[in-house]
Parts: structure tokens; C-alpha cells; sequence
């Protein structure tokens, strides 16, 4: 032992140095810890927006694209169908989309960016099973109105914006997933508007 | 022969002294009653959760594709493998019978009043972690309740502003719940959580030994050293880290008295718990939901999610707000309450036998309260329901606010000095 004089000015000094290294180095042990808890590769490579080419879907027409595991229904609309959605409203359980089935910018009266384009995935809200797209039939499940979706297994109605219709098993309006159009003939499935 | 084996190994560890300060000699007060039995009840199913869960491991497989096939492997093929899962799956709905049970007896005594509000504390962690443990323990079926009540308490996360969506991604390593949440549910269950609730049930019980154990009449038994003549005392021979600091009044040693006595309750409820393992495994669909018996499917929602019974009453105050976030935040506020019971407490008498009526009362409703909620908690949510379930959330919240208030200047029944009955 030596008999200089303690600096306890200094052992401070010399602890709280220490306890700061030590201290960012938890910090970048954590770093691999946490980090290990996001989606892998293959996980972010199966999640992965997909590019759905939209310059050849005739009016009235359905194409369908798989996003996530879940099918994508991609609608063509008619000018006409797009009027004649409000006329339907005090047939439906959620006219105006105030359940968050949809992001932001697709709450409105069609449920999409463009009024031309629905897009929602392919699965009932009741039991996800897949609804079946009525053309020109639609009026043999509900009168009057001409086009919609008929889920074949619990008689669940949607209309030509995925808007459920009241009386049936579904509690909800199918799910508009993200999207967006990079240009006018692609529609990216997976990536919101202005996100990308 | 033995002895001599105990004296070689006391030199090098403190064996015999540990014993005799933690059970031979721990001076335990002589009026534990029947609400006594429940925190040894909960030791001997933390063993039984233990082994059955050590044992189950040796035949599941943590993969979404493999989790349900192997759990119907280990029903039909696996020799006693039915045994091993359902001592595991009634298990745990016996951990939390026992567990609300011990946290009732010591709301009625005031067992988490000064000085054992860290004891108290402990024992809140242990059952946070234990709920945690339940949860996750619930996915590794991978039925289609597992996913689904897995998803609903995912996605509460959600409901954080800003962070909450990435957040719910990085809880499930998947932009759905998938094999990845699976298997890291996996690990947390049987290994992280199981070694964390270890750690508190040790530390649980170090803190009680040193506070010692609160009794029915809410009396210490351990008086200031020098007051209590030597006649009075209690006559047994206690760990000197008691007697030294202590004169000790009605006490008798854990062992063998209390030993014998849990002895007694381990038979009790090892007969309830044998009755229902065999005869009502699945609990009437409340240990195990029917939905479960499908494999997940995240394309087929069942028609009524419900959670596991002893989430019930958590789970409808989260139901009954309207606000997603609000909710959520009730939610943890329900069990931090809990945690600060000894805060809000501000009085000094500890039993219920002599407090006032109005606490009594207030102890009552709040008991009530929480078994509708609890109820309510595997009921849809009908309006009727969720006006009831507003009401009882009210009475839940309530019991504390009303505590805080009244237990200032309470008019509670003289206490007396010494244990009487």
C-alpha cells in the first residue's frame, strides 16, 4: 500500500469512465439481441410488395395477385359501377368506411386511389373464405344491383368497393391492403401511398 | 455415518444452517389458516409445470409446420404423452386458481401493508411473468385459438402510436404470425421465462423470511427484543437471526408443523386436480377451447375469440373501452394498481377482522367485480355485456381510489397485542 494521498476527485472520475464504456458496450451487445427479433431475409422476401401490371385489364374485368399468401382482387371499373356505388349505401352495413379496413388515403367514397381501380384482398371477412365474383349476376342475391361479391360458403355480400352489405354473417368491409401506382400501368400491392 | 457426511459438507456449505434458518427453525405464526395452503400449492405446480414442460419438449416440435401434428403425436403415439400434457395444460389453469387464491388471502390480511410491500412486489412480478408464460405457452399449441388470441394480443401493441405497427412486426419476426413468432414464443416459454420465474419465487420467499410471515389477525409475532418475559415467549427453539433481534410470541417452527400441514393441502388438491385432469381435461372448453382442436389457419378466424379463463377479467376491461389505445393502457393499469395496493393503503391495521365495515365491503364488491370481468371475458361482447363490464371495471377501479380515501383516518376495531384465536 502506498501512503499517497487519495484523489477521490479522480477515482470518481475514473469509476464514472469506466461505468460509461462498460455502459455502450450492453448497448452494442444489445444491438445483435434485438436485432435478431426482426423478420429474416426469407421472411421480408415472402412479405414483399408485389408489382401487379394493370394497362390490360379490360373494364369490368378481375385479375387476381397473390400478396403475403392472401389473394389480391384487382377490379377495372367501369365510370358507371363507380356512380352507382353511392346509390346502394342504406343497404350496407359500413357505407362510409369507418371501421379501419382500409389505409387512409382508400377511405373514401371508393375505397382506392383511383375511382378506375378496386383493390382489396380476396378474403371474407366472416370465415376468409374466398368471395366469388358476380358480373352481371349479382342481382339473383341482391335486387337491383347488378355486380358484386357473393362468398359461396356463409352468403356474406360485398359490393363493387368491398363494402359489406347489412344482413349477412360478415361484420366488416373486405381489407383494401397498401398500395399504390408507380406509373399508370403498375399497381404495387404492399406499399402505401407516398410510402416508397 | 450421516453426520459425519453433514459435517464435511456444512464446512464447505452452508447446508444445515440454510435448513435451519429457512424451515427447521423459521418461526411461523400458529394461526395459518385454509387461505395458507395456496403458496405452497403454487410451488408444487410450479414443479409439476417444470417437469410435465421438460418432459413435453422431448416430444414437440417448434416449427409451424411440424407444432400441431406433433402435439396430436404426443395424444396418440408417445406413451403417457396424453398424461404428461394435460398434467401440464391443467396445470396451468391450476397455477392461476392458486395464485388469485394467495392474492386474495393476503387482500383480506393486509400481507402487502409495511413492512412486506416488496415481498408484495415480487410476488405482483411473479405473476406478471406467469402471465407472459401462459400466453405464450398457448401459441406452442399452434391451434386456431393459439394464432388467433395470439393475434388480438399482438396487435394491442398496434395500438402504440408511431412505433406500435413496426413494433407488432418486430414482436412476430413476420409480417404475420407465423413459424418465426412460433418459435421464439418457443424459447421464451421454456427457457427465458421459466429461469426469470425461478428467480422470483426465490427471491419471493427470501424477502418474506426476512419481513417475516403475516398471519389471519394481521399481529406480528416477533415483539421488540427485552419486552416480552421469558415465560410468555414462544418455547421453541427458532434461528438466532430471529431470536436474536427478536422476542417471539405464538409462533411455532415451519417444520414439522407447517410442513405436515401443506401435506394435508397437497392431498386436498391433488385430488381436485386429479379429478379434473382425468374426468374434465378440457375444462368444459375453458383450459382448452374448442377451436384449438383445428390447426392454426390465418385465413379462418373462430367465430368468437376468447381468451383463456384467467385472462378473462384483463381482457374485458380492454373490451369495454371503445379506444383501442385506451383500452390497452386500462388494461396494464388494472395490474399496476396491484402492484401500488401498498401505497394506496395508507392504514395500519392489516386484517380485514378488524378493519372497517366499509373496507370489508369495498373487499367484497372488488372480489365480485373481478369473477364477473372475468366471466364476461369469455362471453361475447353483447351490449348487455359490455354495460355490465363497464360497471365492474368501475367497481375494480374503484376499490382502490375508495381505499386510498377511506384507509387514512379508518375506523377499524382495536387490534389486539397477541395472536388470539
Amino acid at each position: 500500500m502506498s501512503n499517497a494521498p487519495v484523489n477521490n476527485g479522480r477515482r470518481r472520475f475514473l469509476t464514472a469512465a469506466t461505468s460509461v464504456v462498460g455502459g455502450v458496450g450492453v448497448v452494442g451487445v444489445a444491438v445483435p439481441f434485438i436485432g435478431s427479433w426482426n423478420p429474416s431475409a426469407r421472411a421480408k422476401a415472402a412479405g414483399a410488395p408485389v408489382e401487379v401490371n394493370v394497362g390490360k385489364i379490360e373494364p369490368g374485368q378481375l385479375i387476381r395477385a397473390e400478396w403475403r399468401g392472401k389473394p389480391v382482387y384487382v377490379v377495372r371499373r367501369t365510370e358507371q359501377t363507380v356512380a352507382d356505388l353511392a346509390k346502394i349505401d342504406d343497404q350496407l352495413r359500413d357505407p362510409n368506411s369507418e371501421e379501419p379496413q382500409q389505409p387512409e388515403y382508400a377511405k373514401n367514397a371508393h375505397r382506392s386511389i383511383k375511382p378506375e381501380f378496386m383493390v382489396a384482398l380476396g378474403v371474407c371477412t366472416h370465415l376468409g373464405c374466398a368471395p366469388t365474383y358476380r358480373k352481371g349476376d349479382f342481382n339473383e342475391v341482391v335486387e337491383g344491383v347488378t355486380d358484386g361479391f357473393f362468398c359461396p360458403c356463409h352468403g356474406s355480400k360485398f359490393d363493387m368497393a368491398g363494402r359489406v352489405f347489412q344482413g349477412v354473417p360478415a361484420p366488416t368491409n373486405l381489407v383494401v391492403p397498401e398500395h399504390s401506382f408507380p406509373d399508370d400501368n403498375t399497381l404495387l400491392v404492399g406499399v402505401g401511398q407516398g410510402e416508397a | 455415518m450421516f453426520a459425519n457426511f453433514m459435517a464435511w459438507i456444512d464446512k464447505r456449505l452452508p447446508v444445515t444452517e440454510a435448513m435451519n434458518k429457512h424451515v427447521v427453525q423459521y418461526p411461523a405464526p400458529k394461526n395459518f389458516n385454509f387461505w395458507y395452503f395456496f403458496g405452497s400449492l403454487a410451488m408444487l405446480v410450479l414443479v409439476n409445470q417444470i417437469l410435465t414442460g421438460i418432459w413435453l419438449t422431448m416430444n414437440y416440435e417448434p416449427s409451424g409446420d411440424g407444432a400441431f401434428a406433433s402435439i396430436e403425436y404426443i395424444m396418440r403415439d408417445v406413451d403417457y404423452g396424453w398424461l404428461l400434457r394435460y398434467m401440464h395444460s391443467t396445470g396451468a389453469s391450476a397455477f392461476f386458481v392458486v395464485v388469485y387464491m394467495h392474492m386474495f388471502r393476503g387482500l383480506m390480511y393486509g400481507s402487502y401493508q409495511k413492512p412486506r410491500e416488496l415481498l408484495w412486489i415480487f410476488g405482483m412480478l411473479i405473476f406478471l411473468v406467469l402471465m407472459a408464460e401462459a400466453f405464450m405457452g398457448y401459441l406452442l399449441p399452434w391451434g386456431n385459438m393459439s394464432y388467433w388470441g395470439a393475434q388480438v394480443i399482438i396487435s394491442l401493441f398496434g395500438a402504440i402510436p408511431v412505433v406500435g405497427e413496426e413494433l407488432t412486426i418486430w414482436i412476430k419476426g413476420d409480417y404475420v404470425i407465423s413459424g418465426a413468432t412460433l418459435n421464439r414464443f418457443f424459447a421464451l416459454h421454456v427457457i427465458a421465462l421459466p429461469l426469470v420465474l425461478v428467480v422470483l419465487v426465490f427471491l419471493h420467499i427470501l424477502a418474506l423470511h426476512e419481513v417475516g410471515s403475516n398471519n389471519p389477525e394481521g399481529v406480528e409475532i416477533k415483539k421488540k427484543k427485552g419486552t416480552i418475559p421469558e415465560a410468555e415467549q414462544s418455547k421453541f427453539k427458532f434461528h438466532k437471526q430471529y431470536a436474536d433481534k427478536y422476542d417471539i410470541v405464538d409462533a411455532i417452527p415451519f417444520h414439522p408443523y407447517y410442513t405436515v400441514k401443506d401435506i394435508m393441502g397437497v392431498a386436498g388438491f391433488l385430488i381436485l386436480f386429479c379429478w379434473v385432469m382425468f374426468f374434465y381435461p378440457e375444462g368444459g372448453g375453458y383450459f382448452l377451447e374448442a377451436p384449438n382442436f383445428t390447426p392454426a389457419n390465418g385465413l379462418k378466424t373462430p367465430e368468437h375469440i376468447a381468451p383463456v379463463w384467467y385472462f378473462g377479467p384483463f381482457y374485458t376491461i380492454l373490451r369495454v373501452v371503445p379506444d383501442k389505445l385506451i383500452g390497452a393502457i386500462l388494461m396494464f393499469a388494472a395490474i399496476g394498481m396491484l402492484f401500488a395496493l401498498p401505497w394506496f393503503d395508507r392504514g395500519v391495521v392489516k386484517s380485514i377482522r378488524y378493519r372497517s365495515k366499509l373496507h370489508l365491503l369495498n373487499l367484497t364488491q372488488f372480489a365480485i367485480c373481478f369473477v364477473i370481468l372475468g366471466i364476461l371475458g369469455t362471453l361475447p361482447a353483447t351490449p348487455v355485456n359490455n354495460l355490465i363490464g363497464t360497471i365492474t371495471t368501475f367497481g375494480y377501479f374503484g376499490f382502490f381510489v375508495a381505499l386510498w380515501f377511506y384507509s387514512k383516518n379508518e375506523n377499524t376495531k382495536p387490534v389486539p397485542e397477541r395472536l388470539t384465536k
